[in-house]
This record gives C-alpha cells, sequence and structure tokens, in this order.
C-alpha cells in the first residue's frame, strides 16, 4: 500500500481531531474532590413533596444538604439530628423535642426552633403535597419556648420520631423559603447539611461543596459531584474508566470483576430491600395447602447462589435481621416433600397441578424476572403450574392499590425505617392500599397494634404477627438484598443498610 | 407557494397537532400505571389518595381534563411536572437544545461520511473500494445505534479512555450563557476549552447515532449517482474534460442529491427519536433522556409536552425538507 501525501494529511488531521476531543479519562480525581456515578436522578430538590419524597434512594442525595429532624444512622438506628432530645409524655397526650443549638444555614443566618415547627406544620399541611402528610398531620398546637419545642398529640402515632428520620422528615429554612418561594427554593436550595448545593444541572450532575461549618463536623472532601448515571452498564463504565471515584447497585457479576481489578475495591451490604411473593386472596390462594406448599417449595439459598452470585439473605418473614421486630426462631424451610403432602390433601400433584398466575417485573431489581422463573421451575416440581405475567412497576402500583393482583406477584419491599408497622404493617393490613391480603383474621391481629403504646408490647406483637402469617402462609417472603457499591482505592465508603449511599460518610482511607 | 397552500398547509399542521394532543392524552391515560400509584407511601389511606389525585387534577373525568389541559396549552401554560414540580414547557424548551445539537452534529457526521462514501464508491465503481464500501454500509446499517454506542463506550470510553462516557458537559466546566445552545454559543463567543469538552462529550453519543445514517445515505446516494452519471448530461461534461471528480460533485451531485434529500429528512426525525436510548446510555441531559424518567415516572403533563413538542419539530423538519427539495427541483420552484 502506497501512502500518499493526501492520505497522510488525512490520517494527521483524523488523529489531531482525537487528540484535541479525546480526554484521558483515567486519574481525573483531583485533591479534596469526589465523584459519584449515581444510580438514580435528583428530580426536584424539596424533600417533603412529590414523588422523590419518597424515593428511598435519592434520601442519600437529600442528606447531604439537608439534615432531619432525627438522624438515621447507616446500622438504622437513632441518633440526634436537629433535634437531640424527643418523647411522649407519660399519657402521650403531647410531645417535646430539644433543638440543636448553633446550627447554622447554608446562607449564614441561625438555625431556629421556628424553623422546625415551620417544617413540621408545613408537612401536615393537606395543600403542601407531602405524601406522608397522613403522619405528619398526627401532631398538631406546637409551643416554642427557647430550645424547647411541645406539641399536642392529635391522633397517637408510635412511629411518629422514627419518621423524623425518614422521608420527608426534613427541616427546611423558614425565613428563606418564604423569602424565595417554591420556584426559588427549587433553583438555590439551601439547607443545614454537611454540602452546599454548588450547581445543579438536572438528569446531568449535583456539584455540591464543603460545609465547613457543619456541626456534624467539616465534610472530608471540599467538593462532590454526583453525576446521574441511570444506565447500570454506564455506571461500570465510569469507574472502570476512572471518570468517577465511586459507583453502586451494579449487577453482582460486575460486582466480582471490577473488585478483582487493581485500584478498585468493593464492599457489599444487606439492605433493608426485600424481594417477596405478594399473595391476593382470590383463587387458588384461598386454599392454605396451596400457599404453604407454594412456600415450602422455593429453595431460596439456591436462588441467592446461582442467581445473585451469593449475594442475597434468604427471609421467612417480612423482617431483616436488622429490623426492630426480627424473630429468627420463625422458620418456612425448603421442603419440597412437604409441599407435595400439602398439595396432595388439597388434590393436586405433578399430574393435576394446581394452576395460577405469578406476575413480575423484568429488570426492575437484580434477577427479578429470573428468580420468578427458577420459582417456577421449583414450583412445577411439586405440582404447582404457574404462568408467569410480565408487567411494569408502574401497573405493579395501580393493580395493588386496586387490589386487583394476581394470585402471586413478585415485588421488592424498602423499609429503610426498620419498624414492623412500615413492613408487615403496611403489606399485610388489608385496608391499606399496599395490602391485597384483606382477611378479617390478620386484620383483627393487625388492628390493636396501630395504636400500641408500649413499645415492648407493640414489637411483641407484631412478632407474633409475623409468626401467624407465615403459619398461614398469607406472603412469601424471599430474600434480602445486598448492595454492591464499588470504589477506588484509597477510599473509605460507609454503606447504609438504607441503601442510600451518603457522600458525607466516605472517607480518604 | 400561494396563500391558498400555504393556509391549507397551516390547517393540516393544526389538525395534525390537535390529532396528536388526542391521542397523546388518551394513550397515556389508558396505559398502565398511574402517578399517584407510582408516589403512594406506605400507610396512605383511600384519602390521601383522593387527595393527591385532587392535588394534581386527576380526580376530574378525562374529557375536562382534555379541555382544561387544551385551554392551557393555547395560553401558553403545559402544565407543571408531576415529579419536577416545575413548568412543563420551560423543562422541556430547556432540554431541547442539548438534543438538537446532539441529533444535529449526528446528522453532520452521517452526512458528511455518506456522501464521502457515496462519491468514493461512484468514483471506484466495481471495484474493490465498492465492495468494501458496501460491507461496510450493511455492517453500520445492521447494528443499532445503541449497540455501538456501548460498544463505543467500552473501546473508546474504557479500553482506551480518550472520550468521557456521560453527560454533556464536564462538572468541573462552569458557563454562563444566555441560551442552552451550548455547543453553537460557544462557537460564537470562541470559547474553546467549552467548545472541546462538549465536543468531547458529544463525539460518542453523535457517531454512534450517525453511523447508521451514514449507510443509509451512502447507499442511496450511490444509487442515485449511477443512475445520473449515465445520463447525456454528465457523458457531454466528461467529453468536455472535466476530472472524475468534478464531473460527480458538479455535474451529477445536483440531481443526485434530490432523493437523498427527501430521505435526510426523513431519517432526521428517526434521528431525534433515536436520541431517546442514545441519551441514556450516555447520560446526556436531552429531551430523550427527560422522556424516559416521565414515563417512567407516570408524569403526565411532561410526557405529554415531550411529544406534542416532538410532533411540531417533526412537522417543522418536514417543512424545512420540503422547502429545501424546492430550491434544488426547479420542476417545483416554477410549480
Amino acid at each position: 500500500m502506497t501512502l500518499t501525501r493526501r492520505a497522510l494529511m488525512g490520517y494527521g488531521i483524523a488523529g489531531l481531531g482525537f487528540g484535541a476531543l479525546g480526554l484521558p479519562n483515567g486519574a481525573r480525581a483531583q485533591s479534596g474532590e469526589l465523584t459519584i456515578a449515581y444510580n438514580v436522578n435528583l428530580p426536584s430538590f424539596d424533600p417533603t413533596v412529590g414523588p422523590s419524597a419518597v424515593n428511598p434512594t435519592i434520601q442519600g442525595i437529600y442528606q447531604s444538604v439537608f439534615d432531619q429532624y432525627i438522624n438515621q444512622e447507616p446500622d438504622l438506628s437513632f441518633t440526634g439530628g436537629l433535634i437531640t432530645e424527643w418523647g411522649w409524655t407519660d399519657d402521650n397526650t403531647r410531645i417535646r423535642m430539644v433543638v440543636r443549638d448553633g446550627v447554622k444555614w447554608h446562607d449564614g443566618s441561625d438555625f431556629t426552633a421556628e424553623d422546625v415547627v415551620w417544617s413540621l406544620e408545613r408537612a401536615g399541611a393537606a395543600d403542601t403535597g407531602n405524601p406522608i402528610q397522613f403522619v405528619w398531620s398526627k401532631i398538631g398546637n406546637f409551643a416554642i419556648d427557647g430550645n424547647v419545642i411541645t406539641a399536642d398529640v392529635i391522633e397517637f402515632e408510635p412511629t411518629l420520631f422514627k419518621w423524623m428520620g425518614f422521608l420527608t422528615g426534613y427541616v427546611l429554612p423558614k425565613a428563606y423559603y418564604e423569602k424565595v418561594g417554591a420556584e426559588g427554593f427549587e433553583a438555590a436550595p439551601i439547607g443545614t447539611g454537611p454540602y452546599m448545593v454548588d450547581k445543579f444541572e438536572r438528569n446531568a450532575y449535583l456539584r455540591l461543596k464543603a460545609n465547613p461549618d457543619y456541626w456534624g463536623g467539616a465534610p472530608a472532601f471540599d467538593t462532590v459531584t454526583l453525576k446521574f448515571v441511570t444506565d447500570a452498564s454506564s455506571r461500570v463504565a465510569e469507574i472502570e474508566s476512572g471518570a468517577s471515584d465511586i459507583t453502586l447497585e451494579i449487577p453482582y457479576e460486575e460486582y466480582d470483576r471490577l473488585t478483582a481489578k487493581d485500584g478498585l475495591e468493593g464492599v457489599t451490604t444487606p439492605v433493608s430491600d426485600i424481594g417477596m411473593i405478594f399473595l391476593n386472596d382470590i383463587e387458588v390462594m384461598t386454599d392454605k395447602n396451596v400457599r404453604l406448599a407454594a412456600a415450602h417449595a422455593i429453595d431460596k439459598s439456591l436462588i441467592v447462589d446461582r442467581l445473585l452470585s451469593g449475594y442475597g439473605v434468604p427471609i421467612d418473614t417480612l423482617q431483616t435481621p436488622e429490623y426492630a421486630a426480627y424473630d429468627a426462631s420463625i422458620k418456612v424451610p425448603y421442603d419440597p416433600e412437604k409441599a407435595k403432602e400439602l398439595l396432595a390433601a388439597s388434590g393436586y400433584g405433578p399430574d393435576n397441578p394446581v394452576k395460577f398466575t405469578i406476575q413480575t417485573t423484568r429488570g426492575f431489581k437484580p434477577k427479578d424476572y429470573e428468580m420468578i422463573q427458577a420459582i417456577v421451575g421449583l414450583w412445577r416440581r411439586v405440582g404447582i403450574e404457574a404462568e408467569i405475567e410480565v408487567y411494569e412497576i408502574a401497573k405493579h402500583y395501580e393493580l395493588r392499590a386496586a387490589d386487583q393482583l394476581a394470585p402471586a406477584a413478585f415485588y421488592n419491599w424498602g423499609n429503610s425505617v426498620g419498624d414492623p408497622a412500615t413492613s408487615t404493617g403496611f403489606a399485610m393490613f388489608g385496608p391499606s392500599p399496599h395490602s391485597v391480603w384483606d382477611t378479617p383474621d390478620l386484620i383483627e391481629k393487625i388492628a390493636p397494634l396501630w395504636g400500641e403504646a408500649n413499645e415492648e408490647a407493640r414489637i411483641a406483637g407484631w412478632k407474633e404477627v409475623d409468626k401467624y402469617i407465615a403459619e398461614e402462609g398469607y406472603v412469601i417472603p424471599l430474600i434480602q438484598y445486598v448492595q454492591p457499591i464499588v470504589h477506588r482505592t484509597g477510599l473509605s465508603v460507609t454503606p447504609n443498610v438504607s441503601g442510600a449511599l451518603h457522600p458525607y460518610q466516605v472517607k480518604p482511607a | 407557494m400561494t396563500l391558498r397552500s400555504l393556509l391549507g398547509r397551516l390547517l393540516n399542521i393544526l389538525v395534525t397537532l390537535f390529532g396528536v394532543a388526542v391521542v397523546v392524552f388518551v394513550v397515556i391515560r389508558v396505559a398502565p400505571g398511574n402517578p399517584i400509584a407510582m408516589m403512594l407511601p406506605p400507610g396512605a389511606s383511600e384519602a390521601d389518595i383522593d387527595r393527591l389525585r385532587a392535588l394534581y387534577g386527576l380526580d376530574k373525568s378525562l374529557v375536562e381534563q382534555f379541555v382544561i389541559w387544551l385551554g392551557g396549552i393555547l395560553r401558553g401554560d403545559f402544565g407543571t411536572s408531576i415529579s419536577l414540580r416545575q413548568d412543563v414547557l420551560g423543562v422541556v424548551l430547556g432540554r431541547l437544545p442539548a438534543t438538537l445539537e446532539l441529533a444535529f452534529a449526528a446528522l453532520v457526521i452521517a452526512v458528511v461520511l455518506g456522501f464521502a462514501l457515496a462519491i468514493l464508491g461512484t468514483r471506484r465503481r466495481q471495484s474493490a473500494t465498492e465492495g468494501a464500501i458496501d460491507l461496510w454500509n450493511g455492517i453500520t446499517l445492521s447494528i443499532p445505534d445503541f449497540l455501538w454506542g456501548l460498544l463505543f463506550i467500552l473501546v473508546l470510553g474504557v479500553a482506551i479512555p480518550l472520550f468521557p462516557v456521560s453527560g454533556r458537559i464536564s462538572p468541573r466546566i462552569d458557563i454562563d450563557y444566555v441560551t442552552n445552545f451550548y455547543l453553537f454559543e460557544s462557537i460564537l463567543r470562541f470559547d474553546g476549552a467549552v467548545l472541546r469538552d462538549l465536543l468531547a462529550h458529544m463525539a460518542l453519543p453523535a457517531i454512534a447515532l450517525g453511523l447508521p445514517l451514514s449507510a443509509v445515505i451512502a447507499q442511496v446516494l450511490k444509487q442515485s449517482l449511477k443512475e445520473v452519471m449515465g445520463l447525456d448530461y454528465v457523458m457531454l461534461a466528461r467529453a468536455n474534460g472535466f476530472g472524475e471528480f468534478a464531473v460527480i460533485w458538479r455535474e451529477a451531485m445536483r440531481n443526485a442529491m434530490l432523493p437523498t434529500l427527501t430521505l435526510v429528512g426523513v431519517q432526521f426525525t428517526f434521528l431525534i427519536g433515536g436520541t431517546v436510548i442514545i441519551e441514556k446510555l450516555f447520560s446526556y441531559e436531552g429531551l430523550g433522556n427527560l422522556a424516559i424518567d416521565a414515563v417512567i415516572n407516570r408524569d403526565l403533563p411532561l410526557i405529554q409536552g415531550i411529544v406534542l413538542l416532538f410532533s411540531v419539530l417533526f412537522i417543522a423538519i418536514n417543512i424545512v425538507v420540503d422547502l429545501a427539495y424546492a430550491a434544488l427541483n426547479p420542476r417545483l420552484r416554477h410549480g
């Protein structure tokens, strides 16, 4: 091949073009900077209204900028946030909170008890669009005395203070918000959190700068950039190319591959997100033998090992070991022979299988469809013939709210508050729009627990309910998910059981 | 174009837009999933559901909702996004420039590459070069744009990390531009650093989008050129001593490019549609990425706004193509 002058010029220009545009992506991290390839977008900055307010994954971003009334630690325990002491009066008719001293908003103004009261009143008002308004509206008639706030209990809600460290439990700046309005706040939000908003490009990235006066201590990094990379393969490319220092929620196979490479490390933690199969009290699911057979026929350990590369924890109730009402003694073991016996008692078997539909998402959670495929295969062995129907998660929500789910439906339930009321309670209490099991026996068992003031009795009560549900087979808990986080060497990342990745909890190793 | 035909065209556009408005409004309400169910917190009661439905105007009948929405559009109010809690028109227009710039860059790549391959193939017809070009076109056409995107990410983003694999501009760069047309504005401002950064971010998604289209252009144009090259006036030009390249470029191209132009116009609309997946893959902050999020969140006002804007865009592109076609084709220009 002859290299002509024209061809040489062409190659030269092409090379210059690549050289000019192409940037070395590796080793971009500069001292004091941290870049995270985040798995979700941040649609809105107000953490108390709209759909993003109830998205658990986004809370890690909100908690970088705003503080909660009460802090939730990585292990789901609660410690002082912007209120340092809290509690009920003996007769549960009033609450008392002590506001933290010496805290400043990002604009330098003082944080006061008025901010707390205003935030709680706003959250409880029906017209502000707070999705958790039904909790916040249960207190009112606030009074401020120095740093102490008292309020009347309109309706006793035992989990009230847990909600203060959970969804929409954020304190916003009264004076600033009233001055700039909702739109102004969206454009330039301020909080009391460890990081201040420096620049926000919607759907692209959020650049945060350190709040050096943070009451919990100055953050480890001067600048944190959260890139919103919602595609898992793109997040893998981000960390592998060195363009990001940390990423999360990637396929387990990729986690194993990446952490085997030089310069990358990882951490996996069981999080407060479980895979489960809702059973609806319709068709064959009204037969206890069928329900229990379906539960006993599933080898959860096998599913975790084969499909999730070992990253998952089999569970037998809707509580994970980190939750307040976890009871290790409740077991629904894999026992295919027992499943066959139960089915035989109802006239079913491999030659005369019981038939029903199971709904599942595909790709919404790791290996969701594959898990259901495997379960259907295990069921077939004992005499259950289930037809898989794939739907979108939006359809699941709609059907569940309307109590129109199929006899069986796969779902993942998050409960980072760790309270049984927000796991077993909301998932299994018939009148709840999230529950599809509506039999009176279970409603009668759960109903008294909503207002139970004695915490020990309340937790014991929920354990009893979980035991009853397991005996009756009203739901099939499957696994507790494990969250994979990959980061470059030289960082120390503290994972949260809640599943939220907090930039503040990332430090140089 | 006469006044009568202009009015006819205008009426046609209005009817089209109304049809699109009706279809999108009905379809996204009939489609599975409702936005209230998506944002229901644990413990929400029927009263809470009703309250949220009323807050977002979903408690009214379908007809009432449509009339309110249409009335708003006529006043320039496209509603408020449920997930973003912002004015829909502002959000959509804010994101449109990113998508237009990406699609435009992809189109430029496709046209330049397509024309180059077509001319080369015509010059070297019935040679190994033409065979190689046909093979290349076959490959680029049979691999969809998102697979090209993945390939580029793996090769030029990870294995040889030359280009950024996500975003439109580096988070480190602060710009205070008047418009969201960053690329065009950076050129006008002679802002080399920003231009370089934008082009670096745009390179992989634009090439991924443009490659399949370049193959279509190359094949159609090459075929047209071959047909035109046999006509008398081209033979005459050749007999007059013009070189082969001059014959193709000056004489044959004008007639041969007419079908290609129509094709480019139609394909450009598909190309804009194709940005949806590519923007998602590269986390590019354009309209396509916004559309995916809107669908996932069942953000009805936002989906409606995006689809309507896409329709306006497609109509505008068709008009531009028609005008360009008329300008190039004397038979159309003179009625």
